[in-house]
């Protein structure tokens, strides 16, 4: 056969196949719109048929709903372009997700112990929570300090707490996570500094420092800097790491803070990935190859109650990210188009009131994490709206990690929902709320004027009094809130409490660490620091030669502040 | 001479947590319900909320304390505004507390700690019950 | 007492007296309460500021207005820094809106004020406008003058900033600060919204965005205009006389002074930065100067008394006049007729009037 006569046959073939399909197509309307005729009219229950985000929801999903879209161009295949099916080939079948609890309480020592602990029970990374004062860029024995140290988090006012909190915990071998961010650079410079004291090669550390500035002024407020500075600071540790700690993420673009405020789901998406992107385009400004630091920024999604809305958002956070950095921004390196991700279930659907249920919401927040293709995740612990964690939540929480990676089935095979008519329109949905709201930002100027006009944190602010109002109306239900209540409830739930003694020893411990050290180098050091600061230079190995000469956090800070002054919330709500 | 008596609630958010959704929400509903209520924004120190008190002359203080350092902040609140002569302000508030934590405090003079969950109209029924008290002793 | 105090019908309680003595005595929480009492005219409020005001106005009072998001408040807190560090005692009077809804408020506006929040030599008060509709909230001048009788050297008042014209805030200060930024749109509409009348000094904020030089250029030319100075030599354009229509203008706006006598500058600044805030604190002085020296701060403090006992008058009269059963049984039995079309409005008023006037 010639290769017109193959050609011809196969434009025949190709005629008569869209002539089949049409005709399903139009078999499948008819029937149902007969469906729609019988749906309308049998008695439904009250709603509200939509998602926590006020999404409304069809009935009934069909091919109808999916009719014109192409499959190959927006699905794909998991491990490739537009990665709407995973950012691996192979995802759970070679590595399950990396179960990683947040943790981090008191001093140094005891929150060592916890990660030991964590780590024999089959944890297979670390992720530090460190105290307010800590991630606001205080020091223990500040005066603004007093009454939260080692609280919250761990304390960590110097090197030399950085050494105690990794003790005996081989940094070449497992991956920290880092949740800091005003004053992520320094923090991180404690670590390459105690990683160095392990006699360890800074190029094999592999972890992520969260480093995330613009949803701190958007949602989670734990900032230092204004925002030009602070953005110079992440942007020279992208340039430093991507040569120092290759295998490092010096950044993961958190959607968590602004859900956890009160955003949507929608809303969570867009700011997360335009934030992501206005990182992408300052690495560019600076004039760093899109594909040096690309394949090393990183994510964070929350994963609320929704079960399917929170499947489709990482689904369309994936293929948004592809898109954008392949077409929009040139990177050619395909590590550059995938996103990866590390997920925690929602803080705030946790309740006080008949809290052994939170067990339960967890769960099915875990599961919509995997079956949305999350590369690590934490589970939250049931007593986090009574108290800190005590070690037997943290445990269970841990164990509903293992239960549905190893008894559940859903790591068997990848991405099974995809194909799902319901599934793939809500991705879709998505990804077209999130472009929408790119376009909103774009208006207000990009993301730092929003933040200025404090429009972000207004959006984040009327969604949660929304969300507010819907539940105190009873229209959303909250079990064991709203409805199902039990009389008079006794809480049984064990709490844990930081023993003040905790801040008198660490100031303790600070002052004897100042009286052990080099004043002159101290000084030098950080006066070189300002002098780097107030140049263009890469202020990274500035820092690093403080922290490595025992300078404390907020000395740091200070001597960065010099030159760069201190953010102030701008707006109201 | 007039009928109407605002009251005046000042909405804190102390310490260097910056989780400021609930306090957001509560500043939202006393507007809602007819307060005149002044929020001061993030970070406060307990001296900056008592000077804010005194100053804007409230009749209730609500401060939000998420960060478990609510043993330091309201005792230390409740303190300085005695100090003040404000000892007839209303010292109240929401959080993460644990119950004996909440009954530890009450006895020292703080006023109803409202855990997680807690709707905003129980807050607000309870700002105005004690107000009502407060009027006719 | 003094013989004049007692013709004016005063009497003091012995609450009142009290916090009096301890106003005098400089006690903090004296003039925050002073200021509940007045703010929500609570009995005896116009004993207590008929005391206050005795020594008549000290204080140098500025006030600021603008559209909202101009960043008055990030100016205030700017330049209330600025004469703190100078060892001047400072009040600042924050004006936000009622909620017409609930009759609740948020004000937020000591949040940019922060800096300042523990400094002993400022007193900073947060309003709401309880219905008010030009700018302050009804009692902001009554509080601007017991924080004058307190001793502050110097009272920053802000303005809502809603929008609307803002007229009231010339009643309340000396000097006038009207804040625009380039977003609030061209000179014309400044024009319109009567800023030119009100503005002592025009600040343009935020004016590292683009558009500020031109509304710069813009305000001044419409500031020229004004003054008529740019028209003289302009022929009259398709038979109207521009130069007529501006000193009209000027006339019926009324200002006591002719505005020629004192070139408005246009100034800009970043509050944020504090660029062009030294600027903009030497124009208030200077304008501060020139109404001292000129005569014209007597002019504009006789103006404000005399407004202010118009006021009084109004308002007791009013008060009176529905106090009495006879009255508001008229008003009822007139609303009666009224919807029985037997009369109207006009008609029940003049009625009521003749009744109160015999």
């Amino acid at each position: 056969m010639s290769t017109i006569e193959r050609d011809v046959l196969g434009r025949a073939e190709l005629g008569r196949l869209v002539e089949r399909r049409e005709e399903e197509l139009a078999q499948l309307r008819a029937r149902l719109a007969e469906w729609e005729e019988s749906y309308d009219d049998t008695p439904r229950r009250d709603g509200p048929f939509t998602t926590i985000s006020g999404r409304e929801i069809a009935p009934l999903y069909t091919r109808v709903d999916r009719d014109g879209a192409d499959e190959d161009e927006a699905v794909g295949l998991p491990g490739s372009y537009p990665f709407t099916r995973g950012p691996y080939a192979t995802m759970y079948r070679t590595r399950l997700w990396t179960m990683r609890q947040f943790a981090g309480f008191a001093s140094a020592e005891e929150t060592n112990e916890r990660y030991h602990y964590l780590l024999d029970h089959g944890q297979t990374g670390l992720s530090v929570a460190f105290d307010f004062p800590t991630l606001m860029g205080f020091d223990s024995d500040h005066p603004r300090s007093l009454g939260e140290v080692g609280v919250c988090g761990v304390a960590i006012s110097s090197l030399a707490d950085m050494e105690r909190l990794f003790e005996g915990i081989p940094l070449d071998k497992v991956s920290v996570s880092m949740t800091i961010n005003g004053p992520a650079v320094i923090l991180f410079c404690f670590y390459v500094a105690a990683a160095e004291k392990q006699g360890i090669d800074p190029t094999v550390l592999r972890g992520t420092v969260q480093n995330d500035i613009l949803k701190e002024y958007q949602a989670q407020h734990a900032w230092v800097f204004p925002p030009e500075p602070a953005l110079r600071c992440i942007v020279d540790m992208f340039e430093w790491c991507s040569e120092h700690t290759p295998s490092y993420n010096p950044i993961s673009i958190s959607g968590y803070h602004i859900r956890e405020a009160g955003s949507t789901a929608g809303e969570e998406l867009a700011f997360t990935l335009r934030n992501a992107f206005e990182y992408v385009e300052r690495g560019i400004a600076r004039g760093l190859d899109v594909d040096s630091f690309a394949p090393r920024l990183s994510f964070f999604f929350d994963v609320h109650n929704d079960f399917f809305e929170e499947i489709a958002k990482l689904r369309a956070a994936r293929r948004i990210w592809a898109r954008g950095m392949k077409e929009r921004y040139g990177a050619t390196n395909p590590d550059s188009w995938r996103l990866r991700t590390h997920c925690q279930t929602a803080g705030v659907s946790l309740t006080a009131q008949q809290a052994e249920n939170n067990i339960v919401r967890v769960a099915y927040q875990a599961m919509a994490a995997a079956l949305g293709g999350t590369q690590s995740l934490h589970t939250n612990s049931m007593d986090e709206t009574l108290s800190l964690p005590t070690e037997k939540a943290v445990r269970i929480a841990l164990r509903t990690q293992q239960i549905l990676a190893f008894e559940s089935g859903v790591s068997n095979t990848i991405d099974p929902l995809a194909g799902s008519y319901f599934v793939e329109s809500l991705t879709d949905e998505l990804e077209r709320e999130a472009l929408a709201l790119f376009d909103e930002i774009d208006a207000l100027g990009g993301v730092v004027p929003g933040i200025e006009q404090g429009w972000f944190q207004q959006q984040i602010a009327g969604s949660a009094m929304r969300q507010q109002r819907e539940v105190e109306s009873g229209e959303r239900v909250v079990v064991g809130v709203n409805h199902f209540l039990e009389g008079s409830e006794k809480i049984e739930i064990d709490t844990l409490k930081i023993d003040p003694e905790v801040e008198r020893m660490q100031v303790a411990r600070m002052s004897a660490m100042r009286a052990e050290r080099d004043e002159a180098t101290v000084a030098s050091t950080l006066s070189a620091l300002t002098g780097a600061c107030r140049g263009e230079q890469n202020v990274v190995p500035y820092i690093l030669d403080c922290a490595r000469c025992y300078c404390t956090l907020f000395e740091i800070r200070a001597a960065m502040e010099e030159v760069f002054g201190s953010y102030k919330e701008p707006v109201f709500f | 001479m007039s009928d109407e008596r605002k009251i005046r609630i000042l909405v804190a958010k102390p310490g260097l947590d910056g989780h400021d959704r609930g306090a957001k929400v509560i500043a939202s509903a006393f507007r809602d319900a007819g307060f005149e209520v002044i929020y001061t924004g993030l970070h406060q120190t307990p001296e900056m909320i008592v000077a804010a008190a005194v100053q804007e002359d409230v009749d209730v203080v609500a401060m939000s304390v998420l960060s478990g350092a609510h043993m330091t902040l309201f005792p230390r609140v409740k303190k300085l505004l005695d100090e003040a002569g404000a000892d007839q302000v209303l010292l109240t508030g929401g959080g993460i507390i644990p119950e004996d934590d909440v009954a530890e405090l009450e006895r020292r003079g703080i006023g109803r700690l409202f855990g997680p969950g807690t709707p905003t109209t129980t807050a607000i029924e309870y700002v105005n019950g004690w107000f009502a008290a407060q009027q006719t002793s | 007492m003094t013989a004049g105090r007692r013709a004016a019908g005063m009497v003091m309680t012995d609450a009142m007296a009290d916090l009096l003595e301890r106003f005098r005595d400089g006690q903090v929480p004296a003039l925050a309460r002073a200021i509940s009492i007045v703010e929500s005219e609570r009995a005896g409020f116009q004993d207590l500021l008929h005391e206050v005001m005795a020594r008549g106005p000290r204080a140098k009072r500025v006030g600021f207005t603008g559209p909202p998001g101009a960043g008055k408040s990030s100016l205030v807190a700017a330049a209330a820094a600025t004469y703190r560090a100078a060892g001047e005692h400072i009040g600042v009077v924050a004006v936000d809106p009622t909620s017409p809804y609930s009759g609740g408020a948020l004000l937020g506006d000591r949040i940019r004020m922060n800096d300042l929040a523990t400094d002993a030599g400022i007193f900073i008060r947060s309003m709401a406008t309880r219905g008010s509709l030009g700018g302050l909230a009804t009692t902001t001048k009554e509080v601007a003058d017991l924080m004058d009788g307190f001793g502050f050297d110097r009272l920053l008042v802000e303005t809502v900033g809603v929008g609307q014209t803002e007229l009231e805030i010339t009643a309340a200060a000396d000097t006038v600060v009207v804040v625009l930024v380039p977003e609030s749109g061209d000179a014309i509409q400044a024009m319109k919204a009567g800023l030119m009348e009100i503005a002592d000094v025009f600040v343009v904020n935020k004016a590292d965005r683009p558009g500020s030089a031109r509304l710069v250029k813009e305000l001044r030319q419409a500031l020229h205009l004004r003054a008529g100075s740019a028209l003289k030599d302009i022929p009259a354009h398709h038979g109207v006389d521009l130069a007529r229509i501006a000193k009209k203008e000027a006339r019926n706006a009324a200002p006591p002074v002719s505005p020629a006598d004192w070139a408005v500058p246009v100034l800009t600044t970043n509050a944020l930065t504090q660029d062009g805030v030294p600027e903009l604190l030497e124009a208030i002085d200077q304008h501060l100067t020139w109404l001292e020296h000129g005569g014209q701060l007597d002019v504009r403090r006789r103006d404000r008394a005399r407004v202010r006992v118009r006021d009084v008058v109004a308002r007791e009269l009013s008060r009176e006049a529905w106090k009495s059963e006879e009255v508001t049984a008229a008003l009822d039995l007139g609303v009666d007729r009224i919807s029985k079309g037997e009369e109207t409005p006009y008609s029940v008023a003049r009625g009521i009037l003749a009744s109160l006037l015999r």
